[in-house]
C-alpha cells in the first residue's frame, strides 16, 4: 500500500497501483493519475474509456477486461491499445480509480 | 388467475429453475421451457473428452427428460423478446406470452471475433474442447500428437468455467508423460490475464502447481489473430507465440435473441441484471441466471446451481406481489483437475476469497489442496448433477449462500452474511 496525492487529496494505493478504496476517486485525479501512468493529456476518447470502466464497475463491482471493454465502449481493441499502450483494461482501471479487472481464481 | 412462467433456455439453470418453480407454483400455474434443440450437455465432461476419458455420446440427455411433470417444453428458436407486450417472439413468428421471464440461454462461443478460429486450420492445428465435436476432434489431434508445442489459448474473459484451460494444462501433462512424450511436448498456457491465479490466496497456494509440472505461463496476452497455417499467436500489441497445436477457448457472447431484444441485454448479449436479486435491469418481472446473465461471478454450472435458488425465491415473490429481495452472495465452488487422479477443491464468494480448510463443514473435503478425495468427489459429481441438481433438490450440507464451518479465514476480509438455510 502506498499513499499519492491527487487533485490535492491523499489516496492510498494498492501494491499493484490501483485504488484501494474506489470511492476515494474524483474525476479531476483522471488526468494526474493518467500522467503519472505515462499518458501526457488525455483526449476525449481517452475519458469516453474511462467513463465506461467507471460505470461497469459501480453496476457490476468488476472492471471489464480488454474485448469487454471495445463492445461496451465503442471503441475499437486496436484503438485501445494505441490509447493506452501495453494493457488497456488495467491501465484504464487505474485511471478511473477502480480495482484491477480479475479472472476466477 | 393461472399466471405464466417462460424460461428461456432448458440446460443447467434454466432445468433446475423449471423443476424447483414446478415445485414451488400452484398447479394451475403454467411453467414453460423453451429450447432449439432436446440435447442437454453435461458441459463439465467436455474437459475429460479430448483425452479420451470421457465417451462424447455419453454426455448428452433428453432435455425434455429432466423436467419434473407438469413442466412443458417448447422446441423451437427466439428470435426476441418483446419486453412491452410480455411475450417472446419465435423464429416463424409464433408468440409466447409471459407473467415471469426467466433467461437461462447460457453463453456461446463467438469464433468470428478472432481472426483466424473460423480459417481452414480449424479443426486441423487450432481446437477447442469447449463444444463436443471441437472436443472429440481434439481428441484424435491429441493421440497423435508426439512432439511439439502445445498452446492452451484463453482470448479474453468472461468464458465459461475459468478454471477448465488450467486444468486442461495439467491434464495434458499428465497425458503426456502417462505416454513418455512430456519431455518432448512443450505446454504453455496463455491468458490475457496478468496471471493464471490471480486471487491472491489462490496465487499463492496453486501458482507451485504450473513450475512442478513444467508449464509455461504467457501474460497479458490479447490474442488479436490464431494463425493456424504460420502455427502462431499474434497479439494486439504485436507479440507472437509459437504453437504446433494450439487449444483456444473462444471469446464468448450472450444468446443471438438477447441482443435482437431491445433493452434487454449488453453490448456482449448477456442479460443486465440486479448483481444481487438476479432482476432485469429492464424489467421487474424478467430475470436471468447462469452464463446468460451479466453477473460477475464466475460462467460455471455451481454459479447457476446457487443462483437458481435466488431466481426461484424471486419470481414467486414476485407472483406474489412482494419484493423480490432474496440475494445471491456470489457463491462459487468448483474441483479443479490436477491430473494423476487428483484434483483441488475450491469455495468462495463475492466477499471471502477461497480459503484453506474443509467444505462443507470440518469434516469434508480439503480446500485449496490437492487430494484423490476432491479426484472422486469431481467423477462424483456427474451422478449429482443429473439426478440432484438437474431435478433441484437439495445436497446434504450445501446451501446457496457460501458454509463458513470448516474454514480458515486467511486475511482481515468481511464475510458472507447468510440469509438462512435453503427451504
Amino acid at each position: 500500500m502506498t499513499t499519492k496525492t491527487y487533485a490535492g487529496t491523499d489516496v492510498v494505493l494498492d501494491d499493484e497501483g490501483f485504488f484501494a478504496d474506489p470511492s476515494a476517486w474524483t474525476e479531476p485525479m483522471a488526468e494526474e493519475i493518467a500522467a503519472a501512468e505515462g499518458i501526457p493529456a488525455l483526449t476525449e476518447r481517452h475519458r469516453q474509456v474511462v467513463k465506461l470502466m467507471r460505470h461497469e464497475y459501480e453496476e457490476k463491482g468488476d472492471a471489464p477486461n480488454v474485448r469487454a471493454l471495445a463492445k461496451l465502449s465503442g471503441v475499437p481493441i486496436k484503438e485501445l491499445y494505441a490509447l493506452f499502450p501495453k494493457g488497456p483494461a488495467k491501465l484504464a482501471a487505474k485511471i478511473a480509480g477502480v480495482p484491477k479487472p480479475h479472472g476466477c481464481i | 388467475m393461472a399466471r405464466q412462467v417462460v424460461i428461456l433456455g432448458g440446460g443447467t439453470g434454466g432445468t433446475l429453475t423449471a423443476n424447483r418453480l414446478r415445485r414451488a407454483l400452484p398447479d394451475e400455474d403454467q411453467v414453460v421451457v423453451v429450447d432449439s434443440d432436446d440435447r442437454h450437455l453435461y458441459q463439465p465432461g467436455l474437459l475429460f473428452v479430448p483425452f479420451g476419458l470421457s465417451a462424447p455420446d455419453r454426455l448428452v440427455r433428453s432435455r425434455a427428460g429432466q423436467f419434473r411433470r407438469g413442466v412443458r417444453f417448447v422446441k423451437g428458436d427466439v428470435e426476441r423478446v418483446d419486453l412491452d407486450a410480455d411475450r417472446i417472439v419465435l423464429v416463424g413468428g409464433s408468440t409466447l406470452a409471459y407473467d415471469v421471464l426467466v433467461v437461462a440461454s447460457g453463453a456461446r462461443l463467438l469464433l468470428e471475433e478472432t481472426e483466424g478460429l473460423t480459417g481452414p486450420a480449424w479443426g486441423e492445428t487450432v481446437h477447442t474442447f469447449y463444444s463436443l465435436a471441437g472436443a472429440a476432434r481434439l481428441a484424435g489431434a491429441l493421440a497423435q500428437l508426439d512432439s511439439g508445442r502445445v498452446v492452451v489459448d484463453v482470448v479474453d474473459m468472461p468464458v465459461k468455467c475459468p478454471v477448465a484451460p488450467l486444468e486442461f494444462c495439467f491434464l495434458t501433462d499428465w497425458f503426456l508423460q502417462r505416454r513418455g512424450l512430456r519431455s518432448r511436448v512443450e505446454v504453455t498456457y496463455v491468458t490475457s490475464l496478468d496471471a493464471a491465479f490471480t486471487k491472491a490466496t489462490c496465487n499463492r497456494e496453486l501458482s507451485g502447481l504450473l513450475e512442478q509440472k513444467h508449464i509455461q505461463v504467457v501474460t497479458e496476452f490479447s490474442t488479436a489473430e490464431v494463425d493456424g497455417k504460420g502455427g502462431r499467436l499474434v497479439s494486439y500489441d504485436d507479440r507472437r507465440v509459437d504453437f504446433d497445436l494450439a487449444v483456444v477457448v473462444p471469446l464468448h457472447g450472450g444468446a443471438d435473441f438477447v441482443t435482437r431484444s431491445e433493452g434487454l441485454g449488453d453490448p456482449l448479449g448477456f442479460v443486465r441484471v440486479d448483481q444481487s436479486t438476479l432482476q432485469s435491469k429492464a424489467r421487474a418481472n424478467v430475470f436471468a441466471i447462469g452464463d446468460a446473465a451479466d453477473v460477475r461471478a464466475s460462467k460455471a454450472g455451481s454459479v447457476a446451481h446457487f443462483e437458481g435458488d435466488v431466481v426461484v425465491r424471486n419470481v414467486v415473490k414476485f407472483l406474489e406481489g412482494r419484493t423480490p429481495d432474496s440475494a445471491f452472495d456470489g457463491h462459487t465452488n468448483c474441483f479443479i483437475e490436477t491430473g494423476f487422479g487428483k484434483a483441488i477443491l475450491i469455495d468462495f464468494n463475492d466477499a471471502l476469497e477461497p480459503v484453506p480448510g474443509h467444505f462443507p463443514g470440518p469434516v469434508g473435503l480439503p480446500l485449496l489442496k490437492e487430494s484423490r478425495a476432491n479426484h472422486l468427489g469431481k467423477l462424483a459429481f456427474e451422478q449429482l448433477y443429473w439426478h440432484v441438481i438437474l431435478p433441484g433438490r437439495d445436497i446434504p450440507f450445501v446451501g446457496a449462500t457460501m458454509p463458513m464451518a470448516g474454514k480458515r479465514p486467511v486475511a482481515d476480509r468481511p464475510t458472507s452474511q447468510p440469509e438462512g438455510g435453503r427451504t
